[in-house]
């Protein structure tokens, strides 16, 4: 089952022992787990999924990102009420800032530090920053560290405009 | 003989702390002595004597919002709701033949027989809450039982059996009997003397044996008592034949390899215990039964752009869908349902903590796929009726009808129902995607049939509903701490509701809890003011 929805793990917060390294199957299974004993607090869920993403920026694109940006990154919805585009966004062009978003979350968007490992945090933000963007400097693992240590607040996302 | 002056009886007793204590009195007694310790519910809101004239605006019509205009209309209230949706209920839904999905960037329609349907949102609902529960009872929504788990359904990891899906039934008895045997072996081998008096070990050795259903050897090995309870090679029958042949329990690092303990902590959880219950006919007739009471006080079709107040009362700024005509509605005060992900982008007049507090509030995904079968397959070839299959791929699980069972003819079973990676994946595809991903991973658990028998399928992916964009608020302890009471805080004269502002999120007995403390705290301010 997912950590995003059912966990009380936030932000930058991971497992100990699972910070800064690749997720196996299995650990990706056991932080599953354990971030389900919330008693009382639990939410309706199917009970089972955890299935492996991808390591490769496009794939992790296709697999988790689209479901809300779109296939085309240009985001959804009407004012008010959308998804922002990934594509052509002026915010990307800050390196730390999509980093700060995904370790944390903004708005509606959740977190993905216990969904995904950092390398695939790393990969897709590279991917989006430089195929539907511009920007040439890559984001590392490395970076996704320094973040985490230096724990800087969350920027006002462009969400919905 | 009885003494006039003691209460005689439990409920003696509590309809006596309730007269002299009042609710809160009565709730807490309750809980002391074990009762409703489930739900915060105790009973529909006595909210009576509204200012002359006074109004309230509600914003959305789901359940949170309906229920606030109907105990607020009832207390005296004027009010009126605007909806974003052509349709109320909000995430209390349910889609059958004819109906359309309209998500960001597709468009389906559902093609499922008469009287087949899918609950796309909320689908059970457990026997403590009973705040839906009341409401159901009042309106006369007619309840059957959800059935919940299933011995007989299967477990599918692909790590697990060379990816061969077990019976939940096996695994667990097996898992029993594996973890008896150790403890066993740890108790005679004194390992455990530091930790339980003599006597209590030999009773713990006596229960292992018992429980865990192990030989005199304290063994968990193939044997009648075994196969009593994880079934048999040959089952019992009559006649010359008659003797049942157990079968081999699975070795342990079989069972380690399934998790099965995922799915017994997923049932131990209270708000998966049985009973379960599930409106007859689909989960939207909660929905409809609250829009046959409130649904002329409904404004459809209207997208609010502002909410301002000063201290006079609140005013919506807001544009028809249909027309763009643009309109301002004006009342003393206003109950906000509109879910955080929306509400985080309408320019709104509340305080700087409250507007952070709706800014940090993610919300997760799901998705829900419905297959409809030519025939129930799993109920006459596997001996499935209801409860779920559950998979570590994408779909998460198969989950069979509660209802209809036995009968001929087609059928929708709940194809897939992942949060998390799983949702997400499945989120990002199109729709014809998604059913042929179901498909294929779904016939796992029915590889002869699954999808020969395939008619017609439907999915919606919350996070692609323009109205929503995601499936329910994503509290943690970290967020709770810092944010809860900033975003349930009545703000002047604007006061938020829905199950992103309860401790019961993404059920709707968090909405409706929601929805009695908003409007109870609205009326005791109106009331003062």
């Amino acid at each position: 089952m997912c950590v995003l929805t059912d966990g009380s793990r936030s932000g930058d917060t991971t497992l100990p022992g699972l910070r800064g390294t690749a997720l196996s199957a299995a650990s990706l299974a056991l932080a599953v787990s354990l971030a389900l004993g919330s008693p009382g607090f639990a939410q309706d869920r199917g009970g089972g999924s955890s299935v492996a993403v991808a390591d490769e920026g496009r794939e992790i694109y296709e697999q988790i990102c689209q479901s809300c940006h779109m296939s085309d990154a240009k985001g959804g919805g009407v004012p008010g009420a959308m998804f922002p585009a990934l594509a052509g966004n002026p915010r990307l062009a800050d390196h730390d800032y999509a980093s700060i978003i995904l370790l944390k979350g903004r708005g509606g968007m959740p977190w993905f530090s216990g969904m995904l490992t950092r390398p695939q945090i790393a990969a897709v933000i590279n991917y989006v920053r430089g195929h539907f963007n511009a920007y040439p400097d890559p984001v590392t693992v490395a970076d996704l560290d320094r973040i985490t240590t230096a724990n800087p607040p969350v920027p006002d996302c462009n969400c919905g405009h | 003989m009885t003494n006039p002056i003691l209460p005689q009886t439990r409920r003696d007793l509590l309809a006596m702390i309730g007269k002299v204590g009042g609710g809160a009195a009565l709730y807490q007694a309750m809980t002391v002595m074990g009762h409703a310790a489930e739900s915060q519910f105790t009973g529909p809101p006595q909210l009576s004597g509204a200012k002359p004239g006074a109004t309230v605006l509600v914003l959305g019509a789901g359940l949170a919002g309906m229920l606030s205009a109907y105990e607020l209309a009832k207390a005296g209230y004027k009010v009126q709701i605007l909806e974003v949706q052509t349709r109320a209920g909000g995430r209390n839904m349910t889609l059958r033949g004819g109906d359309t999905v309209s998500e960001l960037g597709s468009v389906q329609k559902v093609g499922f027989s008469p009287g087949n349907y899918l609950n796309p949102g909320p689908w059970r609902i457990p026997y403590h809450h009973r705040t839906v529960l009341h409401y159901c009872k009042q309106f006369g929504v007619e309840l059957e039982p959800f059935l919940q788990s299933n011995h007989n359904a299967f477990v599918h990891r692909k790590a697990a059996f060379d990816g061969k899906p077990q019976r939940f039934r096996d695994l667990t008895i097996d898992w029993k009997g594996h973890v008896s045997e150790l403890l066993g072996k740890a108790l005679n081998a004194g390992a455990l003397d530091a930790a339980v008096t003599k006597e209590d070990r030999d009773v713990l050795l006596e229960a292992l044996r018992s429980w865990g259903v192990l030989d005199k050897n304290m063994a968990y090995t193939r044997s009648d008592k075994v196969g009593e309870q994880r079934g048999w090679g040959r089952p019992p029958g009559g006649g010359v034949n008659g003797a049942p042949i157990p079968n081999d329990p699975f070795t342990l690092s079989d069972t380690l390899d399934s998790r099965i303990w995922d799915q017994l902590g997923f049932f131990a959880e209270h708000v998966m215990q049985t009973s379960m219950f599930q409106p007859k006919g689909g989960m939207d007739h909660i929905g409809k039964a609250f829009q046959a009471r409130v649904g002329k006080l409904i404004r459809y079709g209207t997208r609010v752009s502002k909410i301002a107040q000063d201290e006079r009362g609140v005013t919506a700024s807001w544009t028809d869908a249909k027309t763009g005509a643009a309109g301002e509605t004006r009342a003393d005060w206003m109950v906000c349902t509109i879910p955080a992900t929306i509400l985080g982008q309408i320019d709104l007049q509340v305080s700087d903590a409250k507007k952070a507090a709706i800014k940090a509030l993610p919300y997760g995904n799901s998705v829900k796929i419905g297959l409809e079968m030519k025939r129930r397959f799993w109920e006459t070839e596997d001996a499935i009726y209801g409860g779920s299959s559950f998979t570590d791929a994408a779909i998460g699980l198969v989950s069979y009808p509660s209802h209809g069972c036995f009968s001929d003819g087609p059928a929708v079973l709940l194809g897939a129902y992942p949060f998390g990676v799983g949702s997400y994946m499945l989120a990002g595809m199109k729709p014809e995607k998604r059913i042929a991903a179901a498909l294929e991973q779904g016939s796992v658990f029915h590889p002869a049939h699954y999808k020969s028998e395939f008619l017609t399928g439907a999915s919606l992916a919350w996070s692609r509903m323009p109205w929503i964009l995601g499936c329910c608020a994503t509290w943690t302890e970290e967020s709770r701490a810092a944010h809860y009471q900033d975003l349930v805080a009545m703000d002047g004269r604007i006061v938020l509701a829905g199950e992103h502002c309860s401790y019961y999120g993404c059920w709707q007995e968090g909405a409706l809890l929601s929805a009695l403390d908003a409007i109870t705290r609205l009326h005791q301010r109106a009331s003062a003011a």
